[in-house]
């Protein structure tokens, strides 16, 4: 029974039972009212907690506010920005860290839903052992990085130096390539078991009677991961890949525990350089242009990708 | 249907332990780090095994970080109210969406899941000033409010979808025989809700444990409210690192949400990809 159905439904009923005619549109309307007093109270929480800072983020980027005061400044904090010299590079190194940790995540997630989703013993025991990088406060799982990467002691350093493939102990934070490399991977092992649960529960909805009937027609087990499960559960996939979009550009906690941004800024993201401004420099107007950015620039990647989506879903004539 | 031959299976295993290894090697390391002595712990070059592990580090802990077990208690004190100041929000509002069909619906609630875009750090400088003016700015307030707010829409976004497979006539009995919307709400559909309520419940609180270190660092400056991704620190000396005892109390740290997860896990991973998976 549809909702509107549902509404009828019930007001034929009252005016029966209790004998008395409502006024259908009148009975709707005191229902819409009921849904907004109900909705009220997160509605007012969310306007206050992150409305009102979202328009004043807006109104402190046009000002020069810092310790000792602010003043409208129009647009000198956009100028600025966009004369600087290194944000560009801040700009691509973000969506280059997000591309990279993304894919990687959607890819691992894959291939872990992949592997659980056999029938093989201890399937129940792995499919637990995967949250903990999820469940575990972002902080300590980052804490526990720090060591690995330890150029002493870590063992990441200590086994590329048995295998040879390292001469001397190498500290993986404190190089400008590798320790980029290194926020990107602890990224993905925080992310992963999350798309991995998903992925997994998406193959578990695909019906087993298309399977069964491939199978039937001698389709190969690749073919079959290709034609079926892939389409099947392609819905999840892109919402996944958008929804982890997000949260990774937004990522502050494992760039700030490993590197602060460093080295000589090779970490720093859009995030962390607002954090920087606005926090450590207290440069708060020029901070509030960096973060309007950051909203700017991940909302036009949404609306991109979602019409790419749409257009991709039209072509290949996907509901 | 195609099963695997002995020899795929062996593959698939190995594949499996790889990919377990990713996600669990940090844990082990950190572990293994516990247990050896600081002086030891600088042995160049890494070595697997050696025996002179203890368990001593973790009775040093709390000497050293004398406020350690009040870090801990803070975290989950913190997670405790942000669950509950969030589910006050989330249920009448998840009902809401549920159940009525009304004018902005869609955008409304399009707004909430909206809000997922934002990220605290973006916010942090009007989000400061706001909990000035409350005078929230070194108290728990500072973090359990924000912190709260991020995990509402989420939170919304999961109970919906449970609360949309009650039946509804079980509703509509109650309101014929007279019973009041807000009795309806109470006595009718929280009851039936209970196991829905609880996976949303401890994926708030799973949230809400692991994401304090942000607020924690920008909000409060007192130590006797910090939770324990902030306190953790306190081992980073200014001479030394106590490695050993940072790992020791990391990993006793995160024994509370062990506990909860391993409890609930069942429910909580069927509730939450079913949740989301419906649409």
């Amino acid at each position: 029974m549809t909702l509107n159905g549902h509404l009828f439904f019930h007001s034929k009923m009252k005016s029966k039972i209790l004998g008395h005619n409502t006024n259908w549109q009148k009975f709707v309307r005191s229902h819409t009212l009921y849904a907004w007093l109900l909705i009220a109270p997160a509605a007012l929480f969310l306007i206050l907690i992150v409305g009102w800072p979202l328009v004043e983020t807006v109104r402190l980027s046009f000002t020069d506010a810092g310790l000792g005061g602010e003043k409208y400044i129009g647009w000198q904090n956009f100028e600025k920005l966009f004369k600087s010299r290194k944000y560009p590079g801040i700009v691509g190194r973000t969506f280059y860290w997000m591309f990279l940790s993304v894919s990687l995540k959607m890819i691992l997630g894959l291939i872990g839903a992949l592997l659980l989703n056999v029938k093989l013993r201890g399937r129940t025991t792995f499919r637990v052992l995967v949250m903990p990088p999820w469940i575990v406060p972002m902080a300590i799982g980052c804490i526990g990085w720090l060591w690995l990467y330890n150029g002493h002691f870590g063992i990441i350093s200590g086994v590329l130096m048995h295998l040879g493939l390292l001469d001397g102990p190498f500290s993986f934070l404190a190089y400008k390539t590798s320790a980029f490399y290194s926020t990107v991977v602890t990224d993905v092992w925080i992310g992963t078991p999350m798309v991995t649960i998903f992925f997994l529960a998406a193959m578990q909805g695909v019906p087993q009677d298309l399977y069964e009937a491939a199978y039937v027609d001698g389709a190969s087990r690749w073919y079959r991961f290709r034609r079926i499960t892939i389409p099947q559960i392609m819905p999840v996939i892109v919402t996944m890949a958008l929804l982890s979009s997000i949260w990774t550009f937004n990522s502050f906690e494992i760039i700030w525990i490993l590197t602060e941004g460093g080295p000589r800024g090779a970490t720093t993201t859009m995030i962390i350089d607002t954090y920087k401004m606005a926090i450590a420099n207290y440069k708060f107007g020029y901070g509030a242009t960096r973060a309007l950015m950051v909203v700017i620039l991940l909302t036009v990647f949404s609306l991109i990708y979602l019409l790419l989506l749409n257009k991709v879903n039209e072509k290949f004539k996907i509901k | 249907m195609g099963r695997f031959n002995i020899f795929q299976k062996i593959l698939l295993y190995i594949a499996i332990a790889v990919f377990m290894t990713f996600i669990l090697l940090p844990f082990f390391e950190m572990f293994m780090a516990s247990l050896r002595p600081l002086e030891h712990l600088f042995r160049s070059p890494y070595q697997f095994w050696s025996d002179d592990m203890s368990l001593q580090a973790y009775s040093d802990i709390w000497v050293t970080v004398p406020m350690l077990g009040r870090y801990i208690f803070n975290s989950v004190f913190l997670a405790t109210v942000t669950t509950m100041l969030c589910m006050s929000f989330v249920i009448p509002s998840a009902y809401s969406y549920a159940r009525f069909s009304f004018k902005g619906k869609r955008i409304s609630l399009g707004l909430f899941l909206g809000v997922n875009m934002f990220a605290g750090a973006v916010l942090l400088i009007p989000l400061y000033k706001l909990l000035r003016t409350f005078g929230f700015l070194n108290t728990y307030a500072a973090m359990f409010v924000p912190g709260a707010a991020f995990l509402v829409p989420t939170g919304i976004w999961l109970l919906k979808a449970y609360l949309e497979k009650i039946p509804i006539e079980l509703e509509e009995s109650a309101y014929i025989d007279g019973a009041s919307r807000m009795y309806i709400l109470r006595r009718v559909v929280l009851p039936l809700a209970v196991p829905g309520l609880i996976v949303v419940a401890v994926a708030t609180f799973i949230g809400a444990y692991a994401q304090q270190f942000l607020f924690a660092i920008t909000f409060n400056q007192k130590r006797e409210f910090m939770p324990l991704p902030a306190g953790i620190f306190e081992f980073i000396g200014y001479q030394t690192v106590k490695w050993n005892q940072m790992m020791a109390a990391s990993l006793v740290g995160i024994i509370p949400v062990l506990v909860i997860f391993l409890f609930l896990q069942k429910y909580l991973v069927e509730g939450l990809t079913k949740g989301a998976l419906k649409q």
